[in-house]
């Protein structure tokens, strides 16, 4: 049962409202990267920065099936699904540029974004080393006796590296409650999928370990939803992990030191995805249902861009860490 | 006061630690079902069931990894190694995932495990099974390491270990299992950082840690037939160093020899080393000596690996060269 | 054909040099780079080396002479060849001229080309010596600065680094704590023997090792009155150089000052006790206290006891101090002969009745003159602190203020206590900085703790 489908009747209001919202988030996500990557040329941001533009659908409708005491974790592609889980533009921008008001009050960088009491535990740097930190948070859920989970994010490349083999082998062992998401963009960092994985389809790498997987059309925020809905349901109901390989594409390069294109993919190949863009797939299919426009379109856009520049102009102001900071949350506080 | 063997002493404080908290498990290869393989956790699977005394496959770096992430959302793991040896595989968890937690996050996540087994060498297991690690993980902001002698200490110091809120890389002696010694009943919790005299003396401050300890009263002995009165300092916590108490014995003797049973570069003798002479250069009558197992992977051979080894003899002549005699 | 060994300008600032010693014999072979002879320049003693291979043909200039820069000084060639002058052959290290003929060889020497090194560094700047030394203090520091260059640039000139052999003089190796402990008892590090490795001096050694004396007073050095009067020592390259330079810049007698502030008080406490136990019959007055403790001194500092005599340095052993004393016209300098040999009581009658017969102007010439070293008191007439006029040929003088009671801090307390400024004037041809300012410290030492100008 897929809905990718396109509707020509308007649903009710509040999936009305749903969709804008989607809408709003993947646009968010979209501008505040892309006003990262100008922050980050002007010498505001340093180190790693690596851009989510393209892949907006697949953290908006991953998220969309949470609840707020679920946990989520990620890799270092991570600003576009710690906005999606709710934190603030001001927040996260403030974090890219090490501040004090930063998620992780500076010490943290684009790689490292936290926010405990929204259950978002990073934010890590190291390929494939946070899927079995997923396992555990799904550990702890189960050892309490919720009904919580944990949805982990990782990209494609991460799916050969032996900690995900091992998670995906205990997790299915244990029916521990995790989602894990592969966001295949097709290259980690410079290399092809086909270059790197002996099977290609990822998803079959559940068959393994006996954990239910599916490919998911991640250009269709509505199809990730969907698709994220069964995992979830799995993961509450039966305690059952579920490994999700969401097909997707970043327009922009590895990081901000890669081109967009040039060595290891065409510009044509980009343009062919951009013409599936997951912000107007989404915006075509309200427009199609009667309930958007582009004078609402464009409402939106100047509304996203009031936000990121809110948050920039947040971010710049905000102080450095205190220079004491910098021997603090080492260990925890004496007499803890 | 009952007299327990280290291995008991350690089995003491995880059952007792694991009937304080329920947030307490215990996760590794063959901790459950087989007891444990060198039977520390021997009968708590039994008094506490599987969900809390939970096998896993053999994939450190995977159930290293489930520990801190079920640490960073508030349960209180004990992951055992097997040995540290295998630890290797889980040390991208260790360094990257549990020591800086806290720090990336903004001081939001701690983790608060420990990673237990047995560390160093015992009899010849050749080159892959017998190693040292204090050292590597004693590097580490954010780590602490601990690595008890006596069982008294085993159980006092597990428990602190256990009840601690950042993560501890708690290193067992595999030859000290059998040792015996008397452990305080009941809630004896022994604090985290603090070095114990051993033997308290007046002309030359030795100071060791797990394995070298027993060999360094040894020596202390067979000094004082000799008329020296050696002070021996058992570090028992690597990291946080107890650097008052060793600054206090050195100003008293003078001379200093580090024993450690792991390699000599960059070892934990090595930083106590740095430390003295920074901090109580003028109280020195002597360079300070170490005594550290021979720099070459461990050989099967008896007679090698008896040579590589830290002993008695070692430690005694050491502390002959530092008095000048 | 045979190469010329010429004095070389072995320090920026030498323009002769004395040839201490040859290190080659006539006829012994050498290589370029050989160490030919020690040289005394100016500043040090350096090494001549050879800039010609063979053997060295002949040693025209005898050791102990002093010659001229870029004089000959010998031959270096094959053996058996002629040296041009005529003289071939070896010639042994007895035959070799005198320091007259020496000094008769400069003239032909002038036209010898000059080593090449040699001029370069002769052409360096010649007031480093002179700047150190009229700065008083670091005379020394200058001088081997000086002849660091002079190395650099005979190093240079060689090609084979053949500079001064400097080894530093042996450092004593001691552990930390063994430094420490040395430094609480007052033990000289250097005459400890090290039971350590490699003669490492350890604590046990100290143990052994018996505390310095913790005296309140200093030990006061007496000389034997039978020895010889005085000594009369040349002029050493150095001390020449100095005294050249020095009268250049500031006059006849380079005169330079020292200050130093006298805490009187047990002084005071002394000449109150001495009147209370002898009553009027003893009389000590300050100016006899200062008369005792200066003579004292001079015996344990010689170089200050001393006179200039424009080609050599007469050191006294004996000690007479000179007194300036005020008259009706003038100013008169009675000798208080042997003054280190006499007690307070004999200083103070001998003068008192020196100073009546000098205002009476009834000494005789034997009786105002000879003597070694001058004090001029102007305390009596209020005045706090001034220099006076060396006294030639001695070489130094002392000018002593009033005592006054000032605010001084004793024990971090600031508290009345009875002071007295001393200014002493040194004629830098003879007395360094840093010898006047040690002859001030036991000066001070002894003023301070007066009990051993009684004994």
């Amino acid at each position: 049962m897929t809905a990718t489908a396109r509707s020509t009747k308007a649903p009710d209001a509040a999936t009305q409202a749903l969709h804008r919202s989607y809408l709003r988030q993947m646009m968010l996500i979209r501008r505040f990267e892309e006003k990262a990557g100008e922050a980050y040329s002007l010498g505001k941001i340093g180190g790693f920065c690596h851009l989510y533009i393209g892949q907006e659908a697949v953290a908006v409708g991953v998220m969309a099936a949470l609840r707020p005491d679920d946990h989520v974790i990620s890799a270092y592609r991570e600003h576009g699904h710690a906005l999606a889980r709710g934190l603030t533009s001001r927040a996260v921008m403030a974090e890219l540029f090490g501040k004090a008001t930063g998620s992780s009050a500076g010490k943290g960088g684009s790689m490292h974004i936290f926010d405990a009491a929204a259950g978002f535990l990073g934010g890590h740097g190291i390929v494939g080393s946070h899927i079995p930190l997923a396992a555990g948070v799904a550990f702890a859920h189960k050892y309490r006796g919720g009904d919580q989970l944990c949805v982990c994010f990782f990209g494609e490349a991460a799916a050969n590296i032996g900690a995900f083999h091992e998670t995906l082998n205990m997790a299915s062992l244990w029916d521990l409650p995790a989602i894990f998401i592969v966001e295949n963009n097709g290259y980690g960092m410079g290399t092809a999928v086909s270059r790197a994985a002996a099977v290609t389809n990822l998803s079959v790498r559940g068959n393994a370990y006996d954990m239910p997987a599916e490919q998911v059309d991640g250009q269709n925020v509505l199809t990730v939803r969907e698709a994220m809905d069964r995992a979830v349901t799995r993961a509450r109901a039966e305690s059952k992990p579920t490994l999700l390989e969401i097909k997707t594409y970043r327009y922009v390069g590895h990081s901000m030191s890669d081109a967009a294109h040039g060595t290891y993919r065409t510009k044509d190949e980009v343009d062919e995805y951009r013409r599936r863009d997951p912000i107007a797939v989404l915006a075509d299919l309200m427009k199609a249902g009667g309930y958007w426009d582009d004078g609402r379109h464009d409402a939106l856009v100047t509304e996203v861009q009031a936000e990121v520049e809110d948050a920039v102009t947040f971010a710049d102001a905000s102080p450095d860490p205190d220079p004491s900071a910098l021997y603090t949350d080492v260990y925890a506080p004496e007499g803890r | 006061m009952a007299t327990l063997t280290y291995r008991d002493a350690l089995n003491v404080a995880l059952r007792e630690e694991m009937a304080r908290d329920d947030r307490v498990f215990l996760m590794g290869e063959e901790v459950a079902e087989y007891d444990g393989a060198y039977k520390v956790s021997r009968g708590l699977l039994k008094e506490f069931g599987p969900k809390r005394v939970v096998d896993t496959p053999i994939a450190e770096l995977g159930f290293a990894g489930i520990g801190v992430g079920a640490a960073m959302v508030g349960l209180r793991p004990v992951i055992e190694m097997m040995t540290w040896n295998f630890a290797l595989l889980a040390i991208d968890q260790i360094v990257n995932s549990a020591a800086k937690m806290r720090y990336m996050s903004g001081g939001q996540v701690g983790v608060p495990i420990v990673f237990r087994g047995p560390g160093g060498a015992a009899l010849q297991l050749g080159a892959q099974h017998s190693q040292a690690f204090e050292s590597y993980y004693a590097h580490i902001p954010g780590l602490k390491v601990i690595a008890p002698a006596t069982p008294a200490d085993a159980k006092g110091l597990l428990k602190a270990a256990i009840r601690d809120e950042d993560p501890v890389v708690f290193i067992e002696g595999e030859m000290l299992y059998n040792l015996k010694g008397e452990v305080p009943d009941g809630d004896h919790v022994t604090p985290i950082g603090k070095a114990d005299i051993k033997r308290a003396g007046k002309d030359v401050t030795i100071i060791c840690h797990s394995k070298t300890v027993a060999p360094s009263l040894k020596a202390a002995e067979a000094l004082a037939a000799e008329g020296v009165d050696a002070e021996v300092i058992d570090l028992r916590t690597i990291r946080p160093l107890d650097v008052d108490t060793i600054l206090e014995s050195v100003a008293r003797t003078n001379r200093c020899v580090v024993a450690e049973e792991g390699w000599p570069f960059a070892g934990v003798g090595a930083q106590v080393v740095d430390t003295i002479q920074r901090e109580a250069f003028d109280a020195l009558d002597a360079p300070i000596l170490r005594v550290t197992g021979a720099d070459v992977p461990m050989p099967y051979n008896k007679v090698l690996e008896r040579a590589a080894k830290v002993d008695a003899a070692k430690i005694q002549d050491a502390a002959k060269k530092v008095l000048y005699l | 054909m045979a190469t010329k060994i010429v004095m070389e300008a072995l320090s920026p600032t030498m323009e002769e040099g004395r040839l201490v010693e040859w290190k080659k014999a006539e006829g012994q072979p050498v290589a370029a780079g050989d160490v030919l002879a020690e040289v005394e320049t100016d500043k040090a003693v350096m090494e001549l080396v050879a800039r010609a291979a063979g053997v060295l043909l002949k040693q025209t200039v005898a050791a102990g002479a002093t010659v001229p820069v870029s004089s000959l000084v010998g031959w270096i060639g094959q053996p058996g060849e002629a040296v041009p002058d005529g003289a071939s052959g070896p010639a042994t290290g007895a035959a070799a001229p005198a320091g007259a003929s020496a000094a008769g060889a400069a003239p032909a020497a002038g036209s010898a080309a000059p080593a090449a090194g040699g001029t370069a560094a002769g052409a360096a700047s010649a007031g480093v010596g002179a700047g150190a030394g009229a700065a008083g203090a670091a005379g020394a520091a200058g001088a081997a600065g000086a002849a660091g260059a002079a190395g650099a640039a005979q190093g240079g000139a060689a090609g084979a680094g053949a500079g001064a052999a400097t080894a530093p003089a042996g450092r004593v190796k001691a552990s930390p704590l063994a430094r420490r402990i040395a430094a609480d008892k007052g033990v000289d590090l250097t005459r400890v023997t090290g039971s350590g490795p490699e003669g490492r001096v350890i604590k046990r050694d100290l143990d052994r090792a018996p505390a310095a004396a913790a005296a309140p007073t200093r030990a006061v050095t007496r000389r034997r009155p039978d020895g010889p009067p005085f000594e009369d020592t040349p002029l050493t390259q150095i001390r020449k150089t100095i005294a050249k330079r020095l009268v250049q810049s500031i006059g006849p007698i380079p005169t330079f000052y020292l200050t130093t502030e006298i805490d009187m008080e047990r002084a005071a406490d002394l000449r109150e006790q001495i009147k209370a136990t002898q009553g009027d019959a003893v009389k000590v007055s300050f100016n006899d206290l200062v008369v005792r403790a200066v003579a004292l001194t001079l015996v344990e500092h010689r170089a200050c006891n001393a006179w200039w005599l424009d080609d050599k340095i007469r050191y006294w052993n004996e000690v007479h101090v000179s007194m300036a004393v005020a008259v009706p016209d003038g100013l008169i300098t009675p000798v208080i002969r042997n003054a280190d040999l006499k007690s307070l009581t004999e200083i103070g009658a001998e003068s008192r009745e020196l100073a009546g017969r000098a205002r009476e102007r009834k000494l005789k010439p034997e009786e105002y003159t000879g003597g070694t070293f001058s004090i001029s008191n102007l305390g009596m007439f209020d005045i706090e602190h001034f220099t006076a006029v060396i006294n030639p040929p001695e070489a130094g003088i002392l000018a002593v203020g009033s005592i006054a009671t000032v605010p001084a801090v004793v024990g971090g307390q600031v508290v009345p206590r009875k002071r007295m400024r001393v200014t002493m004037s040194c004629d830098h041809r003879v007395i360094d900085g840093a010898t006047g300012a040690e002859f001030l410290k036991t000066l001070k030492q002894l003023l301070e703790n007066p009990i051993s100008l009684v004994w």
